[in-house]
């Protein structure tokens, strides 16, 4: 559960080693401010209102107080000198980290998905997918952002920190996984209604199982193989499906919504609101409201087969 | 007693016939238009407090329901659309609404009787703009109560705000409340500002002026240099979504990073002239309850002043996730962790003047002690919002919802309820229950921890801000549920006042007029003061005139007209008099013009050509509160001195 704190990646590290500096020194701070405080309570005696103070004390009187005030405050520039050196010198590290080699993906954000797209040089070999980021271990991935709308932030917390998506101003941010495993990454700018229920699971491969991953997905859809499966794609080509989805190897070819070529590989449903199994994905296609109220996706009244023809042939798309 | 002290205790003689004609001529006229027409800065600094503590409730009833819908995962109390709303206005009433006009209303009410002088400087313009300020909250809330409820967050980043994004006249009321607000806060700041640096009691040097005057005087320049730039922008986005201009348009040249630095540059500043007013009443409350003269007077002094100039470069550290230029964002890093050595400078302050006192532990102090532990906890996550790798991590998650609650509850509201019992006997003559004020005290600060500390954690967990529900695999769920029972109990903390409030004004005993045995001048008039405040202006010749022992000098001024409404200009650096002054009367023309103003700002929510004709009536309304009148005329050519 713990994310910030648990990196998984040398970025996140770089910053869990100085949270846990700068939360020392500020603990530190804490604790010997408030036990002179509580020192200072209990040596000094009780008054009253009637009591009328004794004259301002001369000059010089006081000298041991200005003395202990100076040192405090000597002390408190020091120690916050000491946190901007490891400050500035963390960050200089998270700008060092080596790109060679490194994958290019470019993430699109909109209103409440995510739009991930492979880039190579060859732009056949390019595919996109959404809501997801699989990267392989141990090598560097830029990451280039921007976004189709409102503003949005990009954070993976225990690979880095955030970095916003805003119109017209494309940004970039550089990260790794040193472990295989599921991270999961919330839209951490408010973007709207359904800023609550737009997440993407980044999942670190082993890079062999990463590359067999991407060869995977840079192929058109399968066809079906079995009638209800069939059923399926008349449906999704024929009805609303296409206006705004995509299946590469079809004549769905919108880019408005998530690309749902290779949706069946995915683990999540609604950038993360339900599981990826065949009864979420027919509740989902059903009623997308019920789960994600303002969504772009209508609510679809088919009957029970067709739901089932639908979900079927979706669930063929690996 | 030292002469001196007597003479401003018995000021002349509250029953004298100078008082007496002096309370003829500052009186008001009986009736309801008489009400309107004051002009007396504790009648206006009260309604003043009393609406931004209606406002404060409000806001906290949509505090209180936030936490409740959030309690566990996946719950239904309200939805999406309604939630945004509501953390929409929790923020835009707590900032606008609350925090603001409480500090600028106790400033208006105190300071001229912390100085010695009987009214504000332009006392029409606080009346006119406290009326725009009630209008305009009124407005906010009525968008709400009709579903028209602002919704893009208090920060109302564009293009969520803009043109295509802001859907219906949500974001309108949003930016038309910023004019609103605006207005008020500067018409107020002016005021604050000319009457602390020019009518101060003779003798009242700026080196003899009380820290909270000090303090006051910081925020007003602070709202004077900010608060522009905010107004400005919300105007921009106004052109852009009425008139279809491309200031925040990145496809047509403009730049929706621009709004962030305009808001930022306001906003960051908004929260430290709500601070440095609150950091004002500790250095009022300590020195009385320590029963000693602050130590460290210039050093607090010199702080607040090097707070005030420091908060406007801070404001890109609230923009580290943005793709600006990384060594820029090192600089207000380095900016950051400077401001925190003015108020640490502070601190120690205090420390030391408690600790070689001698205490008197009423529920002011106890306030102000609870302020020292949850400020520091939010001053020492300020610093690692400060620092941009860890600001990348935490910022935008519920670490920040934490902190800036840490930093503003412990900040501004824990000194301002140790403010209020402590001046509460002043302005109604009763005093609280002290009991009923310990216990307050101790639910308050325990339910502040309880709901606010395990925020932290949340962050760390991955929690993102502004999110109307999870689901329960994230593991929020337990942190969420300790967070709402922290909130009963505030809610209890926050009842308990309100009775200890209600049952104090119907208490038959009166207060006495300085029961804590308090240094400064508003302790030298009766509970609650005069309208007139001194029946003869005090002269000053120490930092704390009540407990000065001196004797011999002149004690206050004579030769002023008790028939008209004078009163003393004196100069700015020594408070030497200058010239004999003439305050305004009431009038009926300050509420009118805020009428006619708030018409007009109502008007350019819904249309174009309304925000052009509505200038019409304000102008009149202007014009006939500035038209000369021949009494008043003749009275200030009567005090011309001729060459």
């Amino acid at each position: 559960m713990n994310a910030v704190l648990d990196p998984a990646g040398p970025q996140a590290a770089h910053i869990a080693e100085l949270w846990w500096v700068t939360l020392a020194v500020c603990a530190l701070v804490f604790v010997a401010v408030l036990a002179v405080l509580a020192w200072g309570l209990w040596r000094a005696p009780r008054g009253d209102p009637q009591m009328v103070p004794g004259a301002r004390p001369a000059p010089g009187a006081e000298k041991h107080l200005i003395r202990w005030v100076t040192a405090a405050t000597v002390i408190s520039t020091i120690l916050l000198s000491g946190l901007l050196v490891a400050s500035v010198a963390t960050d200089r590290e998270l700008a060092q980290l080596s790109l060679t080699n490194a994958l290019n993906v470019r993430v699109k954000a909109h209103q409440w998905w995510w739009e991930v797209t492979y880039d190579d040089p060859q732009p056949e070999r390019m595919f996109a997918t959404a809501n997801e980021l699989r990267i392989p271990v141990g090598r560097p991935v830029l990451v280039t952002l921007d976004s189709g709308d409102v503003i949005h932030s990009f954070w993976v917390p225990r690979l880095h920190g955030k970095k916003d998506l805003i119109p017209g101003r494309t940004a970039t941010i550089q990260l790794r996984a040193d472990k295989a495993g599921e991270y999961h990454g919330p839209c951490a700018e408010y973007c709207g209604l359904q800023h609550a229920f737009m997440a993407f699971e980044v999942i670190a491969l082993p890079p062999e199982q990463f590359e067999t991953w991407a060869e995977a997905q840079r192929k058109p859809a399968a066809d079906p193989e079995d009638a209800a499966a069939r059923r399926g794609r008349e449906l999704f080509l024929s009805g609303s499906c296409m206006l705004c989805h995509a299946i590469h190897g079809t004549t769905a070819n919108a880019r408005t919504a998530p690309d749902l070529t290779h949706i069946a590989s995915r683990t999540r449903l609604g950038a993360g609101r339900l599981a990826n199994t065949p009864q979420d994905l027919a509740a989902w296609i059903a009623d997308p409201q019920k789960f994600k109220p303002g969504v772009n996706m209508p609510a679809h009244l088919l009957p029970d087969d067709d739901l089932k023809a639908l979900v079927a042939y979706l669930g063929m798309l690996k | 007693m030292s002469s001196r002290a007597k003479i401003l205790r018995d000021g002349g003689g509250w029953d004298s016939p100078a008082a007496k004609a002096l309370a003829r001529t500052w009186g008001d006229k009986p009736g309801l238009i008489g009400w309107i027409s004051t002009v007396d800065h504790k009648a206006i600094g009260r309604r003043f407090i009393v609406t931004a503590f209606g406002f404060f409730a409000l806001a906290g009833m949509m505090g209180g329901l936030m936490r409740h819908q959030l309690s566990v995962p996946s719950n239904t109390i309200v939805g999406p659309d309604f939630y945004n709303q509501l953390f929409t206005m929790h923020g835009t009433t707590m900032m606008f609404l609350f925090a603001v006009p409480v500090m600028q209303g106790i400033a208006v009410y105190l300071v001229p009787l912390m100085i010695g002088t009987r009214n504000t400087a332009f006392p029409r313009m606080t009346a006119c703009s406290y009326w725009i300020y009630l209008i305009g909250g009124l407005t906010l809330f009525a968008g709400f109560a009709f579903g028209t409820g602002a919704d893009a967050g208090w920060f109302a980043y564009v293009p969520l705000a803009g043109p295509e994004y802001g859907i219906g006249k949500r974001a309108d009321f949003w930016n038309v409340l910023v004019n609103f607000t605006e207005a008020m806060g500067l018409m107020v700041a002016v005021d604050i500002a000319t009457v602390i640096l020019k009518m101060r009691a003779p003798g009242m040097s700026l080196r003899r002026m009380p820290l909270f005057v000090w303090a006051s005087l910081v925020m007003a320049f602070m709202i004077i240099f900010s608060m522009p730039t905010v107004m400005l922008g919300a105007n921009l986005v106004q052109l852009d979504r009425m008139l279809g201009t491309h200031f925040f348009n990145p496809a047509e040249g403009g730049d929706v990073l621009l709004w962030q630095h305009m808001f930022w540059f306001f906003g960051h500043p908004e929260v430290y002239f709500i601070f440095i007013p609150a950091l004002g009443f500790v250095s009022a409350i300590i020195p009385t309850f320590a029963r000693r003269p602050m130590f460290g007077h210039d050093a607090i002094v010199l702080s607040l002043i090097a707070t005030g100039f420091l908060s406007f470069g801070l404001w890109v550290h609230h923009m580290f996730a943005t793709n600006i230029p990384e060594l820029g964002k090192s600089f207000f890093t380095a900016m950051s962790f400077m401001i925190a050595i003015p108020t640490a400078v502070q601190i120690f302050c205090w420390i030391a003047t408690l600790a070689t006192g001698r205490l008197n532990f009423r529920t002011p102090l106890l306030f102000v002690l609870g302020f020292f532990f949850v400020l520091l906890i939010g001053g020492l996550t300020g610093i690692i919002l400060g620092s941009v790798p860890l600001d990348l991590q935490v910022t935008d998650t519920y670490f920040v919802v934490a902190h800036l609650h840490y930093v503003l509850v412990g900040g501004a509201v824990f000194p301002l309820l140790g403010a209020f019992f402590y001046w509460f006997p002043k302005v109604t003559g009763h005093m609280m229950s002290e009991r009923m004020g310990q216990w307050q005290f101790w639910l308050f600060f325990i339910g502040v921890n309880v709901t606010f500390f395990p925020m932290h954690q949340l962050g760390l967990d991955g929690m993102p801000r502004r999110v109307y529900t999870y689901l329960a695999e994230s593991g929020w769920g337990t942190l969420n549920l300790v967070s709402i029972i922290g909130a009963v109990v505030v809610d209890m903390s926050m009842l308990l006042f309100v009775l200890n409030v209600v049952l104090s004004l119907f208490r038959r005993e009166r207060a006495a007029e300085n029961p804590w045995g308090a240094p400064t001048l508003e302790w030298a008039v009766p509970s609650p003061p005069p309208p007139f405040n001194f029946v003869v202006l005090p002269v000053v010749s120490s930092r704390e005139p009540l407990w000065s022992r001196e004797t011999g000098g002149a004690t206050h001024v004579s030769g002023l007209a008790t028939g008209t409404r004078e009163g003393l200009v004196t100069t700015v650096l020594d408070a030497v008099p200058d010239v004999r002054y003439i305050y305004p009367s009431p009038g009926i023309w300050p509420f009118v013009a805020a009428l006619a103003v708030a018409g007009w700002l109502i008007w350019s929510i819904f249309s174009v050509r309304g925000a052009l004709w509505g200038m019409i009536p304000p102008t009149i309304a202007f014009i006939a509160w500035f038209w000369p009148r021949k009494r008043e005329n003749d009275q200030h050519l009567a005090l011309e001195k001729r060459p």
